[in-house]
C-alpha cells in the first residue's frame, strides 16, 4: 500500500454537547504543533445536547486547508450518526467506531477499526465515574494518534494549552489518551495508507478562532464601548473582549478605560455604541444577520447624523433564523444598502483571522475618520473554527481620531464652525464632543433634516446639498479603507473575485485549474467596499470573471453590476449555498462550468461600449462555442 | 448659539456659575399655544438656572414626537441627541459613558416610551443610567394627529378613534417594578411643583423618571379626558409639598413648612430635598409604600403627584463600570493601545 503522508482528512462525528471539542481540537493543535498545515471546521446543529455534530480536519503538507468533501478517516461515536458516517468514507478510507454501537459495517473497500472505549475508560481506576464520557473522547483521539502518527508531546503541548496549565484535568485526559493508544498499539494492524510526518511549515505561526482575532484587534483599536446582545456565532467575540480587555488594558490605578454593556436586544445594542461613538468612544457592537435586521433603523440614523461606530456581522446564513450554525456570505448586498432612504455603507471583508485581527483596529481609524458606520464582514467558519495564522502585528499606524475640535481648537477658530460644514472641501466635517467646555462647542444632532450647524431644516436645497455629500463621502472612503490582495497570473485571461474565508479553497481550485484544466487565473480577493482603483484595473484587464461568494444570489456580483455597468458582461457568478465552509470543488467546477474558453484580448472593445443600463439590467451570459475544458458544461452555458 | 460667555462679566442677574437665564434657553418652541410641553421647557429652564448648573456640564436627548422635539427649546449651550422613536434610552446609555461626569436630560413622551420604546425604557430603569428621563405625557400621539397612546385611560373618547378599548400603562408603576431609583409624578399644570420636582430628579445620582402629565390642547383635552388641564385640576392628589435646597444652603423653611410631618431626603450631590407630607406618613423611599400609593391613586382616579419613590444608595450605570477619572472621550492613545510588547503577550496566548 503506499503511503500517504500529511495529505488526508478526517471527519468525528459525535453527539452535540458530548465534550467531544476539547478532544478534537487536540488533535487539530497536535497536528499543528507537528508544523504540518491543517484546519478544524465544527459542523455543528443549533442545539445544546444531543444531535448530531460533525468535526473535519484537513491536513494538507501543500498548505490547502479549505474544507474537502472527501472523508478519509471517519471517526464514529454516534449511534444516530453511524450509517451516514460509514456511507461516507472515502474508498480506501479508514473507519474508526465505538465498539459498544452495535450497528452492521457493509463496507468491504475501508480499513474498519472496531475501538472499546468504554472497557478502556471503566479499566481506569484514576478516572471518576461521572467523568467517563467526557475523558472517553480521549481513548479515540489515542487511538486515532497511534494509527496515524501522532507526536504525543505535541498532545501534551495541546492539553496543557487547553486546561491553561492544570495539572489534574491534564493527566486525567492524557492518560485516558494513552490507554487509548495502548490499546491500539496491542490489538489494531495498520490496514490504510494514512501517516502523519512532522515537518516544519507552521513554525511561528499561532492558531486562533476569527472572533478571538477580531476582539483583540478591536482592544488593540483602543476600543471603548462594545454594546452587544447574545448571537450564534457573534457570541464569542464580546466573550473575548470580556477575557481580554482586563488583561491588555490593565492600569495601575485599577481603573477601567472601557465599558462592555449586554444590552436588551439588538437596536439597544447598537444604540448604545452609537452613543457612545457620538460622545467620542471608539464604540461597537458584534452580531450575526438577524441582529443586523434589529439594527437596521439605528444603522441609518448613523449613516445620516454621522456618527462613527463599528458593527461586526459574523454571518450565518438566512433568511430568517435561516440555519442558525451555518456559515454564509449571505449579508453583503443587505449590509451595503442597509436603512430605508438613500444609503450605502462602508463595509471591510477580513478574509482571515489575521485580517480579523487587523481590521480589529483599522476599522475604528475608518469610522473615526469617515465619521459613519463601519461594518465588519466575518462569518461562522471565520468566526468560530480554529485557524492557523501569522502571528498578529502590532498596529502599523498611530490612531486615527478623525476631525475633532476640542476646547483649543474652537478658541483658536474662534468658535466659528458647523457640524456639518464641509470647510476641507472633502466631505468630511467636525464635529464636536459632549464635555468640550468651549459655550460654543455643543450642536444638536438628529435624524432629521439638518443644516450645516445641524439646526432642523425641510429646505430642499439644504437636504440635496447635504445627501450630495454624503454621497461624495463614500467616494472618499476609498482612500482609507484596506486594498484588495492579488494572487495568481495577472496575464491569465480569467479573474477570480472572492471575499473572506473563501481565500483557501479558492487557491486549490486555482492550482487544480492550472494543473487539471490548463486554465490560468489571477485571484483577487476584494477586502472593502467600496472598491477601490486596484479593483477597477484588476475588471479592466481581465476578460472574463468569476465572482466566488457563499450565498444564493451572488450579491458581490450585484453590487459590481452596479459599480461597473460597463462590464457587466464579463462577470459570471459562482455562488453556492450550502451553508458549509468553501471547498475548491464546487470553486472549480463552477467556474469549469461557465468558462468560456480562452478569449482573445481583441474582445475587450465591443462589450466595453455596451451601455450601462442595459448591461446592468440584463447580465449576458455568452454562449460560447467550444472551449476545451468545458465538457461537463456543454450545454449548460447559458445557465446564470 | 448665546452671545453670554460665563467669563464675560457678571450681569446682575447671574446665578453662581455666572450665568443668566438666557443662557438656558433654546430655540422658539414650535409646539402648539398652550402645550404642556412648553410649560415643562419653561420650568426646565427655570431649575436649571436656579440650580447653577453648567449647560455644558448637560446633555439632552429625546426620541420621537412631540415631547421629543422639545430640546430644542431650552438648553442651547448643552450637545443634545434627538434620536429615534423610542430609541433615546439606548443612546443615552452609550453617550454617558463618554464623559460620566456629565448628566443626561432626556424628554420623552407616551408614545415613545409606553409603546415603541417601553422594552428600551425599563432596560434604562434596571441600569439605573444617570439622567432625568421626562415623559411628557398626554395620552395620545400628536404629531401624527391623535391617535391613542398606550398611556390613554379606557373609554376615551378620541374624534377620530372612537373609544379606545384598551387599560392604560401606568408610567410611574413601570419605572417602580424596573428597579428605578427616582419616580415622580407632576402636572404640568402646576409648574411650581414640576420645578422643585426636576432640581431634586436632577440632583439624584441615577435615574430620575418624571411621568407629567402634560395635556395636548389640539387632540386630548376634553374636560373628562385624564390627560386634560380641566381633569387634571380637579383631580390632582399631591403627596406633599416639595422643596429643594441647594448643597451648602441653610434650611429655611416657610412658616406653614414648618407645621406637619417633615421629610428630608439627602441627595447625592449635597442638597436636600424637604417634602412636607399631605398623605401624613407617607415614606418616599418605601418602594412597598410607592407601589401601594399607586395602586391606590388608579383605584381612585386620583392624579397623584410628588416624589413617588426615591432611593439613594444605588450607584449609577457608569459608577459600576470604574471608569477612569479623567472622562472616556478625552483618553489619547497612550491610554488606549496596549503597549508594543504586548502584542507578543497575545501571540503567546494564542495556540
Amino acid at each position: 500500500m503506499t503511503k500517504i503522508v500529511n495529505d488526508f482528512s478526517i471527519t468525528v462525528g459525535t453527539k452535540n454537547g458530548s465534550g467531544s471539542s476539547t478532544a478534537n481540537n487536540t488533535i487539530l493543535r497536535a497536528i499543528f504543533k507537528m508544523g504540518i498545515p491543517v484546519s478544524g471546521k465544527n459542523l455543528f446543529p443549533s442545539n445544546i445536547q444531543g444531535l448530531p455534530t460533525w468535526y473535519t480536519i484537513r491536513v494538507n503538507k501543500d498548505g490547502f486547508i479549505g474544507r474537502t468533501e472527501t472523508n478519509d478517516i471517519v471517526i464514529a461515536m454516534n449511534p444516530d450518526s453511524f450509517s451516514r458516517d460509514l456511507a461516507s468514507v472515502t474508498p480506501g478510507g479508514a473507519f474508526f467506531h465505538a465498539d459498544d454501537i452495535k450497528q452492521p459495517v457493509t463496507r468491504g473497500d475501508v480499513a474498519v477499526y472496531p475501538m472499546p472505549i468504554k472497557a478502556i475508560v471503566k479499566n481506569d481506576p484514576n478516572i471518576p465515574t461521572d467523568y467517563r464520557d467526557l475523558v472517553g473522547n480521549m481513548v479515540y483521539v489515542g487511538v486515532l494518534a497511534q494509527m496515524i502518527g501522532m507526536d504525543f508531546d505535541k498532545i501534551l503541548a495541546a492539553l496543557t494549552f487547553h486546561f491553561k496549565g492544570k495539572q489534574k484535568p491534564i493527566d486525567m485526559n492524557f492518560n485516558a489518551l494513552k490507554a487509548g493508544a495502548d490499546w491500539a498499539k496491542a490489538n489494531l494492524e495498520k490496514k490504510d495508507p494514512f501517516h502523519l510526518e512532522p515537518m516544519d511549515k507552521t513554525e511561528g505561526m499561532i492558531m486562533a478562532d476569527g472572533n478571538t482575532a477580531a476582539a483583540l484587534g478591536s482592544i488593540f483599536g483602543g476600543v471603548q464601548f462594545a454594546g452587544w446582545y447574545p448571537i450564534t456565532p457573534a457570541t464569542s467575540l464580546a466573550e473575548a473582549l470580556n477575557d481580554y480587555l482586563p488583561i491588555l488594558r490593565k492600569r495601575e490605578d485599577g481603573k477601567h478605560t472601557y465599558a462592555v454593556v449586554q444590552a436588551e436586544d439588538e437596536l439597544a445594542a447598537l444604540g448604545m455604541a452609537i452613543g457612545a461613538g457620538w460622545a467620542g468612544l471608539r464604540a461597537m457592537t458584534s452580531t450575526s444577520g438577524p441582529g443586523l435586521s434589529l439594527m437596521t433603523e439605528f444603522a441609518g440614523l448613523a449613516y445620516y447624523a454621522e456618527v462613527p461606530v463599528v458593527i461586526w456581522d459574523v454571518q450565518r446564513i438566512g433568511p430568517s433564523t435561516g440555519l442558525p450554525t451555518r456559515t454564509s456570505q449571505g449579508d453583503l448586498s443587505f449590509t451595503y444598502f442597509i436603512g430605508h432612504g438613500d444609503s450605502h455603507s462602508v463595509i471591510l471583508l477580513p478574509g482571515d483571522v489575521y485580517e480579523c485581527f487587523e481590521f480589529g483596529w483599522k476599522s475604528f481609524d475608518v469610522a473615526e475618520r469617515l465619521q459613519t458606520p463601519v461594518f465588519v464582514l466575518s462569518d461562522l467558519d471565520m468566526g468560530m473554527n480554529q485557524w492557523m495564522s501569522r502571528p498578529f502585528d502590532y498596529p502599523e499606524a498611530p490612531m486615527d481620531r478623525g476631525k475633532v475640535l476640542w476646547e483649543k481648537d474652537l478658541e483658536e477658530i474662534k468658535g466659528n464652525w458647523g457640524r456639518y460644514l464641509d470647510k476641507d472641501g472633502d466631505a468630511l466635517t467636525y464635529r464636536t464632543l459632549p464635555g468640550n467646555k468651549h459655550p460654543l462647542s455643543s450642536y444638536f444632532t438628529r435624524g432629521t433634516g439638518h443644516d450645516e450647524h445641524a439646526k432642523y431644516t425641510e429646505d430642499s436645497g439644504v437636504y440635496i446639498k447635504n445627501m450630495e455629500r454624503l454621497a461624495r463621502k463614500q467616494i472618499a472612503a476609498k482612500q482609507y479603507v484596506p486594498p484588495p490582495v492579488l494572487h495568481g497570473n495577472p496575464k491569465a485571461s480569467i479573474g477570480i473575485i472572492a471575499y473572506g474565508s473563501t481565500e483557501n479553497a479558492i487557491f486549490e481550485a486555482q492550482k487544480q485549474l492550472e494543473k487539471e484544466h490548463g486554465i490560468q487565473s489571477e485571484f483577487l480577493r476584494v477586502r472593502a467596499v467600496p472598491f477601490t482603483k486596484e479593483v477597477d484595473e484588476f475588471i479592466e484587464r481581465h476578460d472574463q470573471i468569476f465572482v466566488v461568494e457563499m450565498n444564493r444570489d451572488s450579491q458581490m456580483l450585484q453590487i459590481l453590476y452596479t459599480e461597473y455597468p460597463q462590464y457587466a458582461t464579463k462577470f459570471k457568478a459562482v455562488a453556492y449555498h450550502d451553508g458549509l465552509p468553501a471547498a475548491a470543488k464546487w470553486i472549480r467546477e463552477g467556474i469549469l462550468e461557465k468558462h468560456g474558453g480562452q478569449k482573445a484580448a481583441s474582445s475587450k472593445q465591443p462589450r466595453a461600449k455596451k451601455t450601462a443600463s442595459k448591461a446592468a439590467a440584463k447580465p449576458r451570459v455568452r454562449k460560447e462555442a467550444g472551449g476545451a475544458s468545458t465538457k461537463k458544461s456543454a450545454g449548460k452555458s447559458k445557465r446564470k | 448659539m448665546t452671545e453670554t460667555l460665563p467669563m464675560a462679566g457678571a450681569p446682575a442677574n447671574a446665578n453662581t456659575v455666572g450665568l443668566t437665564k438666557n443662557d438656558y434657553r433654546g430655540f422658539p418652541s414650535t409646539l402648539c399655544q398652550g402645550c404642556g410641553h412648553n410649560s415643562i421647557s419653561n420650568q426646565i429652564v427655570s431649575a436649571l438656572y436656579e440650580m447653577s448648573v453648567l449647560p455644558e456640564d448637560v446633555i439632552k436627548f429625546s426620541g420621537i414626537g412631540c415631547s421629543s422635539k422639545s430640546p430644542t427649546y431650552f438648553m442651547n449651550r448643552s450637545f443634545g441627541f434627538n434620536s429615534l422613536h423610542g430609541r433615546m434610552p439606548s443612546i443615552a446609555t452609550g453617550a454617558l459613558f463618554g464623559d460620566a461626569h456629565m448628566k443626561g436630560i432626556g424628554v420623552s413622551g407616551d408614545g415613545d416610551s409606553a409603546s415603541i420604546g417601553m422594552g428600551q425604557f425599563k432596560h434604562a430603569m434596571r441600569r439605573n443610567v444617570n439622567m432625568v428621563y421626562i415623559v411628557e405625557n398626554n395620552g395620545v400621539y400628536g404629531l401624527t394627529k391623535g391617535q391613542f397612546s398606550a398611556t390613554a385611560e379606557k373609554g376615551l373618547h378620541l374624534k377620530k378613534q372612537g373609544d379606545n378599548p384598551y387599560m392604560p400603562v401606568d408610567i410611574c408603576m413601570e419605572a417602580l417594578i424596573s428597579n428605578a431609583t427616582f419616580v415622580a409624578r407632576s402636572f404640568a399644570g402646576n409648574p411650581k411643583q414640576v420645578k422643585e420636582i426636576l432640581k431634586a430628579a436632577y440632583a439624584h445620582k441615577g435615574i430620575a423618571v418624571l411621568d407629567i402629565i402634560s395635556p395636548c390642547v389640539t387632540f386630548n383635552n376634553q374636560e373628562n379626558a385624564y390627560h386634560s388641564y380641566a381633569w387634571g385640576k380637579d383631580h390632582e392628589e399631591p403627596l406633599h409639598e416639595i422643596s429643594y435646597i441647594a448643597p451648602r444652603s441653610e434650611i429655611m423653611l416657610e412658616q406653614e413648612m414648618n407645621e406637619g410631618d417633615i421629610r428630608e431626603v439627602a441627595m447625592h450631590d449635597g442638597s436636600t430635598v424637604i417634602l412636607k407630607n399631605l398623605e401624613k406618613g407617607y415614606d418616599p423611599t418605601n418602594r412597598y409604600q410607592a407601589l401601594h400609593a399607586l395602586e391606590e391613586a388608579q383605584q381612585n382616579n386620583w392624579l397623584l403627584t410628588g416624589i413617588i419613590y426615591v432611593n439613594t444608595t444605588k450607584p449609577a450605570l457608569t459608577d459600576i463600570y470604574n471608569l477612569a477619572d479623567t472622562p472616556l472621550n478625552r483618553l489619547t492613545e497612550a491610554d488606549l493601545r496596549p503597549e508594543r510588547a504586548m502584542i507578543d503577550k497575545v501571540n503567546a496566548l494564542m495556540f
